[in-house]
């Protein structure tokens, strides 16, 4: 027993270090000449633009229930006009950059754990490799790149589509304007609010990209294992993007102690 | 670098181990494969074959001894210089491993796009000639997985060969082939190798396709060389080993 306890510590501080090697040489790699240009365009565009209907749907009931939720707290103090700002604030600071991290971490993650652990278990990444391709950068460092770049901008998307979203329950409920709501939501909404927490989610599309294409590399026996690679690409990068949330935003407050204030 | 030798073999393997783990899958095995020659590895599954042709091309690293490729020792090289060496080997994967994200001729092309200044029409060009050589010349849009088995390989061959390597590693090339489409793969390295100056590394269990493309064939039973020699030798050896293996199959 205590055996098996220690061998599956020793095994998880093992591939704990080799995902931090992994992740390290992805980083250091993607500011090193050669760059794969095109290969990273097309993965901005299979993992970002693509990724986008569903952050733009997922946003909008966001908004909604967000909207709701407000409407029926504020109420109470007869503060409804706050509505737009309060809903603003939470979906720029927090609630729009999570969201969007969670839900990129399942279908981004998912699909690069899938995708390159099919490839390894069918000799693709060999077959690069033989056809003198450094596997690594064409594959690994163009998704990480691909990732740090599409995340700030679909969680923009998300925070436009929640606003969207908050606008449609309150038009529906006092007939408010667009105009008015906008102006609402962007009176107290500062750039202080924005760039700091559009600016973590690099990291989290870091986190997933780099935990999703290390278990997809490491993908072993068949089949069988595309599919845990997959669902362990979607556990593990939630879970790191959750964990990273709580010192990111300690070291945004840190940073910015204006972001903390209301 | 050093200057090649006129004799020198095209690929050497100097007293290479590799292990997994506890299981040792090649034990100092030394070879040479002289250029432009037919080379055969035969053996059961498991004794090493495909370990052998990884380490040529370095997808595996020997944990001792040392692999040569013309004048140049790959299992030492990285990065640009082992990109080089690599360009000079074709290898054509056991399940093909086309890359399934893309079309059969862009296959084909992806190591002429990735190796050489070519334009794009020109690209294609070369790609459709090269699948033309393997039957499969209507293909270029089709995407792998619309592909057979057999047209698989083919695709996979051309690929191997997109750069004119003059060396070719084959891994099984009748494994999970009907045997009139595994004769015409044989057909097509045959081919090859009647061309000359292609020298072809073929790992097999088929001894019939062993004794046509074969100049030296090598024989591996865990991990170590029990014979090498022409068939005919094989066919002579007293060592019960070879003699099993050589009198299992009739085809040829």
């Amino acid at each position: 027993m205590a055996g098996h306890l220690y061998d599956s510590a020793i095994g998880l501080l093992t591939a704990a270090g080799d995902l931090a090697v992994f992740a390290f040489r992805a980083a250091r790699e993607a500011f090193i000449p050669p760059f794969e240009f095109r290969e990273t365009v097309r993965q901005i565009y299979e993992l970002g633009l693509r990724s986008a209907p569903l952050i733009l749907v997922s946003g909008l009931a966001v908004g909604v229930v967000l909207s709701m939720h407000t409407r029926a707290s504020l109420e109470r103090f007869g503060a409804e006009s706050m509505i737009p700002a309060g809903l603003a604030i939470a979906l720029v600071r927090e609630t729009g950059p999570l969201t969007a991290g969670l839900l990129l971490s399942g279908r981004i993650g998912a699909g690069i754990g899938a995708e390159l652990g099919a490839m390894k278990v069918t000799e693709q990444i060999d077959a690069l490799e033989a056809t003198a391709v450094d596997s690594f950068r064409y594959l690994v460092v163009t998704r990480v790149v691909a990732c740090v770049i599409a995340l700030p901008i679909l969680t923009t998307l998300m925070n436009f589509s929640g606003m969207l979203g908050g606008f449609i329950a309150e038009t529906i409920a006092t007939g408010m304007s667009l105009r008015l709501y906008f102006n609402r939501a962007f009176s107290i909404i500062d750039l202080v609010d924005y760039v700091p927490a559009t600016i973590k989610t690099m990291v989290f599309g870091f986190i997933i990209a780099t935990i999703s294409a290390y278990l997809g590399v490491k993908t072993e026996s068949g089949t069988e294992g595309v599919g845990r690679a997959s669902t362990r690409a979607v556990v593990f990068s939630s879970v790191g993007i959750i964990v990273a949330n709580v010192i990111l935003v300690r070291l945004i407050f840190f940073i910015f102690p204006k972001a903390a204030g209301g | 670098m050093r200057i090649a030798r006129a004799s020198e073999p095209a690929v050497r393997l100097d007293r290479v181990s590799k292990a997994f783990g506890t299981r040792c899958v090649l034990d100092d095995v030394s070879f040479e494969v002289p250029a432009g020659s037919g080379f055969v590895i035969l053996g059961r599954s498991g004794t090493g074959k495909s370990v052998t042709l990884r380490h040529i091309v370095r997808l595996m690293t020997p944990d001792r001894g040392r692999v040569f490729v013309g004048a140049d020792e790959i299992s030492g090289l990285s990065g640009a210089e082992l990109s080089r060496v690599r360009r000079t080997i074709g290898f054509l994967f056991q399940n093909a491993a086309l890359f399934d994200s893309i079309s059969v001729g862009e296959n084909v092309a992806f190591p002429l796009r990735r190796h050489t200044p070519l334009s794009d029409r020109e690209v294609r060009e070369r790609a459709t000639a090269k699948l033309e050589a393997v039957g499969l010349g209507s293909e270029y849009d089709t995407m792998p997985a619309a592909l057979s088995g057999g047209m698989r390989k083919r695709a996979g061959l051309a690929r191997a060969l997109a750069l004119d390597p003059p060396i070719l590693l084959v891994d099984e090339p009748s494994a999970g082939l009907d045997p009139i489409t595994a004769d015409e793969i044989d057909e097509l390295l045959l081919g090859l190798k009647e061309r000359g100056g292609t020298t072809l590394i073929l790992v097999t269990h088929d001894l019939a396709s062993a004794r046509r493309l074969g100049d030296t064939l090598l024989m591996l039973h865990e991990g170590r060389i029990v014979a090498q020699g022409t068939s005919a030798d094989l066919e002579r050896s007293s060592d019960p080993l070879v003699r099993s293996f050589m009198s299992s199959q009739h085809s040829g």
